[in-house]
């Protein structure tokens, strides 16, 4: 069966260009808003949407990230509601795959089996969770897989070639490559040094990859979709919506987020025309 | 909630209660590497050298020199005799921790985590720490082996802890106040972790308690469990026999494993694992998470966690900053549900009131953390027999904690 992640990146490779992946913190900075935000990003140019569990201890990730948890969670967020935000999206949204990203903690206190389940039915397409590496695919990568959800993995500048086939192995949808050794949102990625890895990765797999962290302008993105199969941005639209609670918050913010995602997904657009 | 949310009392019983953890770094359900892909060739990389290491004898001989003639090893088994008098039951004896160089057992492990960073050639030391004893005990081997140091200190933390942090500074090592999330031991060891993230070629993280990714649960078990093994000769000298009970605090967890594992097979021996009750498990304000905790994720490892129903990380409150975390070591998560050891609960005013009783009887201020351990003793003993052993780690001296104390019995200094 092809998954939404797959259809999209199988079109997108018809199209010659890479994907905008964008990503944004369920109930942040409210519910309503959030949902408001996610319904909008496809139109605005995004072509798989990352939505964040929020968690209060992420580990892997930098303050604007961290903020964007905490006021979600502020805001009654809850692994429930992220589900309810994602059944709501679907009812106008067939398409466009959308992926859970956080930690493994939440899950674990849903209970796998009826997270799997009910992420399924909500409409959820994959999984990305930071602190899940291969050696702990029993948890919940390998049943997620048998239930029919993608689980993208995380390599990273430290993941050498003895080890990308074990992170490689109970991979499914995408490869996500972190840019950096660091935190999400802190220094901008090297692209020479990027477009390395992604060749070197894609040595060990025929996966799209995509690349993040430290991913903030549309330069940057057309930049890096030059070679890579989808750029993803995170912590400059979390803090644009950060930035907009001064302005009011809701609408202020939704037109933050979608502004920066339309110069990005021009970014995207022109990247492999910058390229001979 | 899951099934797996519950408590997993139903497991089976080893043959061994010492031969954890397995080579995935398990005790039953708990512990594990469940760490970000960036740590995990780091990981992979430590749990290699600590393998070569724990069967050097040439580390063996450097550990043991440093352990000797730089702590001030073995630290003395002191039979409390006017403590006992007082209580009228069970004999008292202390495992003098507290007399180490820095006035803790942290330094047992930083000694010998400082040797494999060196072995490993990582040039760069980090650390987080609740209340300073840590931090102070890293800053100082790091000292001695020249090393840059940084130090993560939460916030709030930093300013109950002003005198540690001024030890930590003249030692040479960098205190970097941690607001992120609610500036506490926790936010820390967050930060430090995204630090060694950042830093990963240079940078060895030296991780104070019994917890963490495999194999830190171990290698601070082995590096404390001297603790333990020196009670034992110690105790059969004094008395020619082993102690009935064994009773130290857990925060993390590090000081209570490194007297307990050593004894963790003679059945006589109950041991008695003491949590800072805080306020009373009723409210918020404890960190009680094995008695009042669930099974969860954080920090590299699956362990008690004081949590709520979203598996959203609570803040934990005792009037020790040593005992301030809402985890555990897995391992004491392991032994909870095997019933090889008792976990108790002790309130802020039990453990002053223990404090007092200590610094009275025998002239020895102890540590806020210990002072809980002490407050469980001063329960148990006088319900044993005269010819009953008790030994209590005394883990730590109370020199930091004069100004709390003096706060909570409303004196000014």
């Amino acid at each position: 069966m092809t998954t939404r992640i797959e259809a999209r990146f199988a079109r997108l490779k018809e199209e010659g260009r890479p994907a905008l992946v964008t990503f944004v913190m369920a109930g942040d900075p409210d519910h309503e808003t959030a949902l408001k935000i996610v319904e909008a990003l496809p139109a605005a140019g995004a072509d798989v949407i990352e939505l964040g569990m929020p968690f209060s201890d992420p580990m892997a990730d930098g303050p604007s990230i961290q903020k964007a948890g905490l006021r979600a969670l502020k805001a009654g967020a809850s692994m429930q509601r992220t589900l309810s935000l994602v059944k709501d999206f679907r009812k106008g949204d067939g398409d466009t795959p959308i992926i859970l990203m956080g930690y493994f903690n939440p899950i674990y206190i849903y209970g796998v089996e009826a997270f799997v389940k009910d992420a399924l039915e909500a409409g959820v397409d994959g999984l990305i969770v930071v602190d899940l590496p291969p050696e702990m695919d029993d948890e919940l990568c390998l049943p997620a897989l048998d239930a029919g959800l993608n689980f993208i993995r995380l390599a990273t500048p430290t993941t050498d070639d003895k080890r990308l086939p074990a992170v490689l192995k109970n991979t499914s949808g995408f490869v996500y490559y972190v840019s950096i050794t660091g935190i999400t949102g802190s220094a901008a990625p090297d692209a020479g040094k990027v477009a390395a890895a992604v060749s070197r990765i894609k040595r060990h797999t025929d996966l799209p990859v995509c690349v993040g962290f430290g991913v903030r302008t549309a330069e940057q993105a057309a930049e890096i979709g030059g070679n890579a199969d989808g750029v993803v941005v995170g912590s400059a639209l979390v803090s644009a919506i950060e930035a907009s609670s001064e302005k009011g918050g809701g609408d202020a913010a939704l037109k933050a987020v979608t502004d920066i995602v339309a110069s990005l997904a021009e970014g995207v657009r022109s990247a492999r025309l910058a390229k001979p | 909630m899951s099934q797996k949310g519950q408590n997993p009392v139903n497991q089976q019983l080893p043959n061994s209660f010492r031969a954890g953890p397995d080579e995935e770094g398990r005790f039953g359900l708990f512990g594990g590497r469940f760490v970000a892909e960036t740590l995990m060739p780091l990981i992979l990389d430590l749990q290699e050298h600590w393998n070569a290491a724990r069967k050097d004898p040439e580390f063996k001989a450097e550990l043991d020199g440093l352990n000797r003639h730089y702590i001030g090893r073995p630290s003395p088994l002191y039979y409390a005799e006017r403590l006992t008098e007082e209580l009228g039951g069970a004999k008292i004896y202390f495992k003098r921790d507290e007399l180490n160089h820095t006035g803790s057992h942290k330094i047992n492990n930083c000694v010998g985590q400082i040797l494999l960073a060196r072995k490993m050639g990582k040039t760069r030391i980090i650390a987080e720490t609740g209340a300073g004893q840590h931090g102070v005990a890293t800053a100082t081997v790091c000292a001695r082996f020249g090393l840059p140091c940084v130090v993560y200190m939460g916030a709030t933390d930093v300013e109950r802890q002003a005198p540690n942090v001024f030890r930590m500074k003249l030692l040479g090592a960098e205190v970097i106040p941690v607001t992120a999330g609610h500036g506490t031991l926790k936010d820390a060891m967050n930060e430090a972790l995204r630090d060694w993230v950042t830093n990963v070629d240079s940078t060895y993280y030296l991780i104070g308690t019994a917890a963490g990714p495999h194999p830190y649960p171990e290698l601070v078990r082995e590096f404390q469990s001297v603790i333990g093994k020196e009670t034992r000769e110690q105790m059969m000298a004094a008395e020619g026999r082993l102690p009935d009970m064994l009773v130290a605090a857990v925060g993390g967890g590090s000081n209570a494993i490194g007297l307990f594992h050593p004894f963790l097979d003679d059945k006589d021996v109950s041991i008695v694992g003491v949590e800072a009750g805080g306020k009373g498990l009723e409210g918020e304000e404890h960190c009680a998470s094995l008695t009042a905790g669930a099974p969860g994720v954080l920090h590299g490892n699956r362990t008690y966690l004081l949590q709520n129903s979203d598996g959203q990380i609570k803040e934990g409150h005792s009037i020790s900053a040593g005992l301030d975390y809402p985890g555990i070591g897995p391992e004491h998560s392991w032994l909870k549900d095997t019933r090889r050891v008792e976990y108790v609960p002790i309130m802020d005013q039990e453990a002053l009131a223990a404090f007092q009783m200590l610094t009275r009887t025998e002239g020895i201020i102890p540590a806020l953390e210990p002072a809980h351990a002490l407050a469980e003793v001063i329960k148990r003993a006088p319900k044993m027999d005269r010819d009953q052993i008790i030994v209590m780690n005394l883990c730590g001296r109370g020199d930091k904690d004069v100004h709390t104390v003096a706060k909570h019995l409303g004196m000014e200094i």
